[in-house]
C-alpha cells in the first residue's frame, strides 16, 4: 500500500498541465466532500459553500493508507480550511495539505476551477 | 561562523539541536550532525508503540526538512570513526574528514548484553533502535502460533520490551535477577502489586532468576536458570542494562570513568575544553542517567555553555519518573527508600483495586522525601512538586495519599500555590512562573499558545493536567472567563446550544453559524448540532448530512479499512428463525463477515459504501429497520429471557425491553444510550452495566440509572423501587431527557452523574419529586420525539437524491480497487495495517 503514497504528488494553478472535467457543481455536496476517479488516483473534492471555495485532495488517508479522505468532515481552524478523516479524525489543511495535528505526515492538494458550473481538477501528468 | 559538530542523532542530539535551533545566537552558528542510524532521530520512549499504532514516521521527533529548514546538515547511516582533539576534526567511515570549533559528544549507549553462554544464538533480540524491533517482528512472524518470549531484565524498559513483545501475539514472559519488579524504582510491596496487575495481563514474571544457560541447537528454545529451574521460549529480548557508548572518546584521549562514560563538569565539558558530552553518554557526579528528562536538562547546558554560558547543570539529578506500563500507572521521585530515624514511611496498600501508595515523610512533619505510586499516578505532579519544593505539609501527612477524610478542601491546594521555581513540565524544564508569565504579559492567551510557546507537556505529555489547571487559574486571576464551549466556532457550551437552538427556533447548522457562531465548523462542532438538531426536532441524520459525524453521515459504521458494518435493529434480542435467515442470506450475497454483537443483535461487517442502500433494500423489505449502531443514540435495551421461559423470572422482561427499545428507538443523545432489562436479580441482562436498567423484584420493577461498561466499568444506582410498567416509562421519559438537555458533548450517563451537583440525591428530586417543576415538560417532550420516529435507512433508499451520497465516485461507476481482504476463519477480513 505505500507505495500508493507516491502517486499523489500537489499540483498548484501554475504548475498545472491538464485541467479535467470531474463533475457538475451540483454532483458534490455543499460544505461537504465526494470522491472522483482519475486514471488510477482517487481525489477527494470538497466544495465549502459558506465561503464559496472548492478544495481537492488525495482520497487517500497519509496515517492508515486507506480511500477515506473525501467522507471526512470538513470546517476550519483559524481560517484554515480543513478535512478531518472519517477513521481517526486527523486533520489536514485544504489550502496546503499540512498536518494540523503535528505530525509529521500529510497530503497532496490540487487546485480546483468552476467554469460554467462544470468543476475542474488540474493535474500535472506526465 | 562557529562550526559545532554533533555526533550521535538520538532524543538528546536532536533535543540539542532544537534548543540551539532556537536561540538568538543561532545565526552564528553552523551546526554538522551525524547519526549512525538510517533516519533522524525519533523518540525511543515511546518505542513499543511501533508494533501497536504508530509507524517509523510518526516516532520522529523532527522530519529531514526540519533539519533543512534550519541550516542543520544531517548525516544519516554515517558513522564517526575518529577524533583528532588537535586538529579539532572528525573523521567518518567514509573517509570524510569535518573541523569543528566546538563538538558534542551525544552518542548514548548500547544495550548490555551480560556474558551468557548462547547469548548469540538465533532468536536473541537486544531492544533499543527501531531496526531491532524490526528484526523482532520478523523472526516473531516465522514463529508458531501461541509461541513463547522472554525479557532479560524486570526494569521499565524490559517491561516495555514485555508489552512489545506481547503486541506481537507472543506469550511473553520477564525474567529478572532481583527479587522485585523495578529494582532502582519501587520497593517490594509496590512491586508485588505491578507483579499481579502485569500478571492478570497474561505476562508471566520470574523474579530472583539468574540466568546461566540460553539452550538450543541453532536457535533459542529454552533458558536455564542457576536454581535448577528452567523456561522454554522461542525468543528472547534482552533489556538487561546499558553501557555508554564512550568508544571514541576513549580512543582519543578524552577522559572516561572507571566503569565507561566520558566525564563531565557542571558545564557538560569533558577533559577537553573544547569537546561537550550529554545525555547516555556522559558521566555526572559519577552517575549515568538512563531517563530522558537529565538527558534534556544537558542539552540545554550545552547549548547555553556554547552560548550566554548562563546555566549549569544542578548537582543533584531529580530521576523522578511517571509512566505507565502495560496498562498500569507507575510512578517513583525523590528518594523512593528512604526510611531511618528522621524519616518514616507512610504506606497505603489496596489489593482490591491495585493501588500502593508509600510517601517517605520526616518524622516531625517537616517534608517530604520521596514516593511510589502504582496502580494510581494521579497525584504524581501534586506530591512531586511537594517534595522537589520542599513544601509544607499538611497537618496529617497521609492525608496526601489518602485525601482529607471530612473536609471537602482538596488537601492537595491549587496549583497556583506553588513557587514561581516549580517546575512543572520535567522534560522540558518548564516552571511554574515561565507557565503564569507567557499568559499574564500576554504572549499566550490560551493553552495551545501555552504549549507552543514554552513547549510544556510535549515530552511525555504526564503534566497536561497541572498546565491545563495553571493556564485555567493564571486566566481566572486575570480576570479572563475561562469556559467550557464547544470550540473555536461557537463560544457556548452544548447545554447552552441546545436551549439557543430551542428558544431561536434555529433549524439548521448554517443558520446556526450564522446566529452563533463564526467561521465553517468543525469536526467537533458539527456533529454536537447534529445531535442538538435531532433531540430537538427528531431530525434524522438524512436532513443534513454533511454536519453528522462520519458514521452517521452514511448510517452505518466504518471500519479498519473504509468498508462499513450494518446492524438492524432486534428490539431487546429477540429475532425469528424467518429474520435470522434474511440475515444470513444477505450476508451471504454481499459476503460479510458476521459476528453476534455484545447488545444482541447481528453485525455484519465488510460493506462497500456502494453497497449500503442495496443491503438495505433487501433488509427493509423484509421488514428490519435500522438498529442506530453508529450514532450517539440509543442501541440497545439488552434482556433475559425472563418469565415467559425462564423458570426463575419474575416479570415478562422481553416484552419490556422491546417496548422500551422501540419507544426510544432512533433517540440521539449527547452519547450512545444502552438499556438492559432482567426478568430477575440474577440479573443476566446485566442491567446494571447500563446507562438505565430494570430488575424485575417482587411488586414491580427497580430502576438503575447512569451506568456503563466499556473503559471506566460503573454499575447503574438505584433510581426508584418497586415501580409499574407506566411509572417506570415516565421516569426513564424524564431521565433520558433530563440528561440530553444538560450533559456534555460526548459525555454518557455515567459521568455525566459524577459531575451533577448533588449527585443522584439530585437526580431523585428533579426525577422523581420533580423538584424543578419540569416533569410533565420533559415528558411531552419525549413524547413529541417517540411520535416523530421514522427509519433513517427506509427514508434513505425510497429518495434518490438521498441514495446518491453511497456512490464511491462521483464520475465512474467504479468501485474502488485499492480494498483487499484476506480470509481468516472461513469469513473474510481487511487487509492489517
Amino acid at each position: 500500500m505505500e507505495e500508493l503514497l507516491n502517486n499523489y504528488t500537489s499540483v498548484f494553478p501554475d504548475t498545472a498541465t491538464s485541467w479535467v472535467k470531474v463533475g457538475h457543481t451540483s454532483d458534490f455536496p455543499e460544505n461537504g466532500g465526494a470522491c472522483v476517479k482519475h486514471g488510477k488516483l482517487q481525489i477527494a473534492v470538497f466544495n465549502f459553500s459558506l465561503t464559496s471555495k472548492w478544495y481537492a485532495c488525495q482520497n487517500l488517508c497519509p496515517h492508515k493508507l486507506e480511500m477515506v479522505l473525501s467522507r471526512g468532515m470538513t470546517g476550519d481552524a483559524d481560517g484554515i480550511p480543513k478535512v478531518a478523516c472519517p477513521l481517526h479524525k486527523k486533520t489536514f489543511s485544504l489550502e496546503d495539505g499540512s498536518n494540523l495535528n503535528g505530525e509529521s505526515y500529510q497530503i497532496a492538494t490540487y487546485p480546483v476551477k468552476i467554469q460554467d458550473n462544470m468543476v475542474y481538477i488540474g493535474f500535472s501528468d506526465k | 561562523m562557529k562550526k559545532v559538530i554533533v555526533i550521535g542523532n538520538g532524543m538528546v542530539g536532536y533535543k540539542f539541536c532544537e534548543k540551539l535551533a532556537a536561540h538568538p545566537d543561532f545565526e552564528a552558528f553552523q551546526v554538522v550532525v551525524f547519526g549512525e542510524e538510517p533516519r533522524p532521530a525519533y523518540d525511543r520512549v515511546h518505542l513499543s508503540e511501533y508494533f501497536s499504532d504508530k509507524t517509523a514516521d510518526q516516532l520522529l521527533l523532527a522530519g529531514r526538512d526540519w533539519y533543512a529548514s534550519k541550516g542543520i546538515a544531517l548525516h544519516t547511516s554515517e558513522l564517526v570513526t575518529a577524533i583528532d582533539l588537535e586538529a579539532k576534526t572528525v573523521t567518518t567511515h567514509k573517509q570524510a574528514v569535518y573541523e569543528y570549533d566546538n563538538l558534542i559528544l551525544a552518542t548514548g549507549s548500547a544495550p548490555f548484553v551480560p556474558p551468557i553462554k548462547g547469548a548469540d544464538k538465533k532468536g536473541v533480540f537486544v531492544y533499543r533502535t527501531i531496526e531491532d524491533l524490526d528484526a523482532m517482528k520478523a523472526y516473531a512472524a516465522k514463529l508458531k502460533s501461541g509461541a513463547k518470549a522472554a525479557v532479560l531484565g524486570g526494569g521499565l524498559l524490559g517491561l516495555e520490551a514485555a508489552n512489545a513483545a506481547k503486541e506481537l501475539g507472543l506469550e511473553a514472559h520477564v525474567i529478572e535477577f532481583a527479587p522485585r519488579l523495578m529494582p532502582r524504582q519501587l520497593d517490594d510491596a509496590a512491586s508485588a502489586m505491578l507483579q499481579a496487575k502485569i500478571e492478570s495481563l497474561g505476562i508471566g514474571i520470574h523474579l530472583s532468576k539468574a540466568t546461566q544457560q540460553i539452550a538450543g541447537d541453532e536457535a533459542i528454545a529454552r533458558m536455564e536458570f542457576a536454581d535448577d529451574t528452567h523456561l522454554d521460549v522461542d525468543m528472547l529480548i534482552i533489556s538487561a542494562g546499558i553501557r555508554p557508548r564512550d568508544e571514541l572518546a576513549r580512543a582519543c584521549g578524552i577522559q572516561v570513568g572507571a566503569r565507561g562514560g566520558i566525564v563531565v563538569n557542571e558545564k557538560m565539558k569533558t577533559s577537553d575544553p573544547h569537546v561537550f558530552a550529554i545525555g547516555e553518554v556522559a558521566l555526572y557526579n559519577d552517575g549515568i542517567y538512563g531517563l530522558v528528562a537529565p538527558g534534556y536538562e544537558m542539552a540545554d547546558v550545552a547549548v547555553h555553555q556554547l552560548t550566554d554560558g548562563s546555566k549549569s547543570m544542578a548537582a543533584s539529578i531529580d530521576m523522578s519518573t511517571q509512566l505507565k506500563l502495560i496498562g498500569t500507572e507507575v510512578a517513583s521521585f525523590g528518594d523512593p527508600f528512604i526510611e531511618n530515624e528522621e524519616v518514616a514511611a507512610i504506606t497505603y496498600v489496596n489489593k482490591r483495586s491495585g493501588i500502593y501508595k508509600r510517601i517517605n515523610v520526616a518524622r516531625d512533619g517537616s517534608r517530604l522525601y520521596g514516593g511510589i505510586l502504582v496502580g494510581d499516578s494521579s497525584d504524581y505532579n501534586s506530591l512531586f512538586q511537594i517534595y522537589y519544593n520542599a513544601m509544607k505539609l499538611p497537618q496529617n501527612p497521609e492525608d496526601l495519599i489518602l485525601g482529607s477524610r471530612g473536609g471537602d478542601s482538596n488537601i492537595l491546594g491549587s496549583v497556583l500555590d506553588l513557587p514561581d521555581t516549580a517546575q512543572i513540565c520535567s522534560c522540558e524544564s518548564v516552571s511554574k512562573g515561565s507557565i503564569c508569565k507567557s499568559i499574564e504579559e500576554g504572549t499566550c492567551s490560551d493553552l495551545k499558545d501555552v504549549i507552543k510557546c514554552t513547549k510544556a507537556t510535549t515530552g511525555c505529555g504526564g503534566c497536561k493536567p497541572m498546565v491545563v489547571d495553571l493556564v485555567n487559574e493564571t486566566l481566572k486571576s486575570l480576570g479572563k472567563e475561562v469556559k467550557d464551549t464547544v470550540c473555536e466556532h461557537f463560544k457556548y457550551n452544548r447545554q447552552e446550544l441546545y436551549d439557543l437552538v430551542k428558544i431561536k427556533q434555529i433549524k439548521t447548522f448554517e443558520e446556526a453559524l450564522a446566529r452563533l457562531g463564526s467561521g465553517c465548523g468543525c469536526e467537533i462542532c458539527k456533529p454536537v448540532m447534529a445531535s442538538i438538531f435531532s433531540s430537538v426536532y427528531m431530525d434524522t441524520a438524512n436532513k443534513q448530512p454533511v454536519i453528522q459525524d462520519s458514521n452517521d453521515r452514511f448510517l452505518a459504521n466504518i471500519q479498519r479499512n473504509g468498508t462499513y458494518s450494518v446492524v438492524p435493529r432486534v428490539a431487546g434480542g429477540e429475532i425469528s428463525p424467518e429474520k435470522l435467515i434474511v440475515l444470513g442470506e444477505v450476508a451471504k450475497k454481499y459476503n460479510l463477515y458476521t459476528k453476534i454483537t455484545g447488545g444482541q443483535r447481528i453485525d455484519l461487517f465488510g460493506a462497500r459504501l456502494h453497497e449500503l442502500p442495496l443491503i438495505w433494500k433487501e433488509l427493509i423489505e423484509a421488514g428490519f429497520e435500522s438498529g442506530h449502531a453508529y450514532g450517539k443514540s440509543l442501541r440497545t435495551v439488552k434482556s433475559c429471557v425472563g418469565s415467559t421461559w425462564c423458570r426463575y423470572g419474575m416479570h415478562e422482561s422481553v416484552s419490556f425491553a422491546i417496548e422500551i427499545e422501540n419507544r426510544y428507538r432512533g433517540l440521539r443523545s449527547p452519547h450512545k444510550l444502552k438499556g438492559g432489562v432482567s426478568g430477575c436479580i440474577r440479573e443476566c441482562a446485566e442491567a446494571r452495566g447500563k446507562d438505565f436498567g430494570l430488575i424485575a423484584v417482587d411488586g414491580g420493577w427497580n430502576l438503575y440509572v447512569c451506568g456503563n461498561g466499556g473503559a471506566t466499568p460503573k454499575h447503574a444506582i438505584l433510581l426508584a423501587e418497586q415501580l409499574d410498567d407506566a411509572t417506570c416509562i415516565k421516569y426513564l421519559d424524564r431521565f433520558l431527557m433530563f440528561y440530553i438537555r444538560t450533559a456534555g458533548p460526548l459525555v454518557r450517563t455515567a459521568p455525566w452523574l459524577e459531575k451533577l451537583d448533588g449527585g443522584i440525591e439530585y437526580l431523585k428530586q428533579v426525577v422523581i419529586e420533580d423538584s424543578l417543576g419540569i416533569a410533565e415538560e420533559l415528558e411531552t417532550e419525549m413524547q413529541g420525539l417517540v411520535n416523530k420516529y421514522e427509519c433513517e435507512w427506509k427514508q434513505a433508499i425510497e429518495d434518490p437524491k438521498l441514495a446518491s451520497r453511497f456512490k464511491h465516485f462521483v464520475n465512474s461507476d467504479d468501485v474502488d480497487d485499492t480494498l483487499e481482504f484476506v480470509s481468516l476463519r472461513d469469513q473474510k477480513m481487511p487487509r492489517p495495517w
